[in-house]
């Protein structure tokens, strides 16, 4: 069905939900090189008017990739909660976005509508909103998951320590990991990107980080971030296997060409539960997304990157996963040009993916090709700190030697801590603590035993 | 207070042995000391000014002269880096000049050798052409014959294949910048295809990456790239059913 809206006698028209979707979208090169971009500033607009006056329920009725097309669309048909859906099913899209501003919206109210909300939903309202509004309501959602320890606590910050090295050294690995430990990183997760998925190395790592946190007690949980079938196989090999991770998108195509499906992310789900390795809880999957991805794989069906991208939280929802997060600028300036496109995306993924009711995470990064620099992570991380981000990434020095590209570093991880007045995961906390490696008010104290025993493992 | 007494250093930089990665930076209160802060900049900015790099046209046909090679200007349809950077697809074909100037000259030739600016022209400017002083003599012993060079401005890796195609080439070899790392803003890339077409995906290339003297030296990237030509044009095939196990023979 068309969608029509006039400004000064002038009909915009859009020829279905997905392209007043698309249209509606705040400008990025990706949705540019779709060829679904608006074309002029008043047709945007035009777009989200029209879009604001859509009841919320439409959604319900029409779908943007085909129901018998997509297995996405019919995970977010079928697991739709109409009894929660109930209370906001009058609304239209602008009065939604008003609604979640108010006071009544509260972070209990909140959690009560992850079940309610469709992906297309929360993608609609999200174009509607300012950085502004993306924060206040975004900040008002808790989400907590639970493995070894407890992220996503209000006034908590956690960090994924990211050690990864070119050629997989375990040396060359466990001296980044050292140095993240002593500079507080590492309570979202210990996560390496492996150089090659070959099973035996990624077991080699796997043993290597496993023995590193038994030794030294940490209750932090591990991850190689290879494809799921590997991780599988390990599993089967009774490797030590904590987080199953695996990339995904928002469309059955986009998934095809990561070569996952529902079924094989059930099956791994499943294998790594077996296991019971949590201590303090048993969310065990971690996911990672990011705008363009559809584009990229040539299986966007005409849907703009950001829509898509928050129909891979319906993927990542079923999951109960511990943590999910965008890498948002990794992609390249042909989806996300600049420091202004790509702070806005990381904003509305993390809103997106909370009001869904995920345990979102963003690496805030860029690559060397995108107009972007340190003033803008800064300003990202920043802002990522103020609206409830659960946690980023954690590289030395911000530059990946392996991936090639720049994310956040432990400094930057203390810093946002610091003049947020956020902590650690409290378990987490308290290790460092213990460990004499920060005090209780999170600063870093002179080197002690602990200093000198981690040194010692890598020499 | 001289800075040295307020940065503290970490205790751990022995482990700097083990890695590449920024460790060990030391801090003042949560930042990193100013001297790595600029360290950090300066390799941005070599990263930065080698994306907007230029080919070096008169340099490159030059060196090539030297190896009695002729050679073309040719042009993609991105006008300038900034449609280059947000339009990969105008960086895969070639605009309508560049097309047609490649239809005069086609021949049956058993090689096209194409040098791209992609990521980084510094790359190509600094490597192509000592590649290619190891790589011409040995094709040239071998009977293998090549087409005149075509240095391609605002390229993608995919045009190689359209070049190749227009010069009715049985190969084609594209030399093109890689995107700068932070440590790496001279890195070039080697693909082959073999009979190649417009329209072809990376499936059905080889590729030879980081070729630079602190990454993989010209010596063992032209023994690589030689060995990959020879059994490509022996096969008939390239891509992921072309193994490269130069490794094995050496070992």
């Amino acid at each position: 069905m068309p969608y029509k809206y006039t400004i000064h006698q002038h009909t915009y028209t859009f020829s279905d939900l997905r392209t007043l979707m698309a249209r509606a979208t705040p400008f990025r090169s990706g949705d540019a090189l779709a060829g679904l971009a608006a074309e002029t500033y008043m047709e945007r607009v035009a777009a989200q008017m029209a879009l604001a006056d859509l009841p919320v329920k439409t959604f319900l009725n029409e779908v943007v990739i085909p129901y018998e097309n997509d297995e996405i669309t019919r995970l977010i048909i079928d697991s739709h909660n109409g009894v929660a859906f109930a209370p906001i099913a009058h609304f239209t899209v602008g009065e939604l976005r008003d609604w979640l501003l108010s006071d009544e919206a509260d972070t209990h109210t909140l959690s009560t509508l992850s079940t309610a909300l469709t992906p297309e939903m929360v993608a609609a309202v999200c174009k509607l909103m300012r950085n502004q509004d993306l924060i206040s309501v975004s900040r008002k959602c808790e989400v907590v998951t639970r493995f070894r320890n407890t992220l996503g606590l209000k006034g908590r910050f956690s960090v994924r320590l990211q050690p990864n090295h070119p050629t997989d050294d375990p040396k060359g690995v466990a001296a980044s990991i050292v140095d993240g430990l002593l500079y507080g990183s590492g309570d979202a997760v210990i996560g390496i990107n492996p150089a090659t998925d070959n099973p035996a190395a990624v077991n080699r790592l796997l043993q290597m980080l496993d023995s590193l946190r038994v030794k030294y007690d940490i209750p932090v949980q591990s991850c190689v971030l290879c494809h799921i079938t590997t991780t599988l196989e390990l599993i089967k090999a009774n490797a030590p296997v904590d987080l199953v991770f695996q990339s995904i998108g928002g469309t059955e195509k986009t998934n095809s060409s990561f070569g996952v499906s529902l079924s094989l992310l059930a099956e791994a789900y499943e294998a790594g539960l077996s296991l019971g390795r949590g201590t303090v809880g048993n969310n065990l999957m971690y996911f990672e997304t990011g705008q363009g991805s559809s584009l990229s794989a040539n299986a966007h069906e005409g849907v703009d990157q950001q829509t898509c991208e928050a129909r891979a939280y319906a993927v990542a929802a079923k999951f109960n996963p511990l943590l999910v997060n965008s890498v948002v600028g990794f992609i390249g300036p042909e989806y996300l040009y600049d420091g202004k496109q790509i702070i806005r995306a990381a904003l509305e993924d993390h809103f997106c993916a909370k009001l869904l009711g995920l345990p979102m995470g963003v690496d805030v990064c860029y690559t060397n090709h995108a107009e972007a620099d340190q003033d803008d992570m800064d300003n990202l991380l920043t802002l990522l700190g103020v609206a409830g981000c659960n946690f980023v990434m954690g590289v030395p020095g911000a530059d990946d030697i392996m991936l090639n590209y720049q994310s956040t570093s432990f400094h930057d991880a203390l810093y946002v801590r610091k003049v947020l007045g956020l902590r650690p995961a409290p378990e987490f906390e308290q290790w460092l603590v213990s460990q004499q490696i920060m005090d209780e008010n999170g600063r870093q104290l002179p080197p002690g035993e602990t200093h000198k025993m981690l040194m010692n493992t890598v020499l | 207070m001289p800075g040295d007494q307020l940065i503290k250093p970490d205790s751990w930089s022995s482990l700097k042995a083990f890695t590449n990665a920024r460790i060990a930076l030391g801090r003042t209160g949560t930042a990193v000391p100013l001297n790595e802060s600029l360290q950090f900049k300066l390799a941005h900015a070599e990263a930065r000014d080698a994306v907007y790099s230029v080919l070096d046209t008169e340099g490159l046909q030059d060196g090539l002269q030297h190896l009695k090679i002729s050679s073309y200007q040719l042009h993609t349809r991105a006008r300038d880096r900034m449609i280059y950077l947000q339009r990969p697809d105008l960086g895969r074909m070639l605009d309508d000049a560049s097309a047609h100037a490649l239809e005069i000259d086609a021949g049956d030739y058993d090689i096209a050798i194409i040098i791209a600016d992609g990521l980084s022209a510094t790359a190509v400017n600094m490597h192509a052409i000592p590649l290619l002083q190891l790589l011409v003599p040995r094709l040239i012993k071998e009977n293998i014959s090549l087409a005149p060079v075509v240095l391609l401005q605002q390229g993608r890796v995919a045009a190689g294949d359209e070049i190749g195609s227009l010069l009715r080439a049985k190969l084609s070899l594209m030399l093109i910048g890689e995107r700068p790392g932070l440590t790496s803003p001279d890195s070039m890339g080697a693909y082959l295809t073999y009979a190649p077409q417009k329209g072809f995906t990376d499936e059905r290339r080889n590729c030879i990456s980081n070729i630079r003297p602190e990454g993989l030296q010209y010596n063992a990237a032209c023994d690589k790239i030689f060995y990959l030509i020879k059994e490509s044009l022996r096969l008939k095939l390239s891509g992921i059913e072309l193994k490269d196990n130069t490794m094995l023979l050496h070992a």
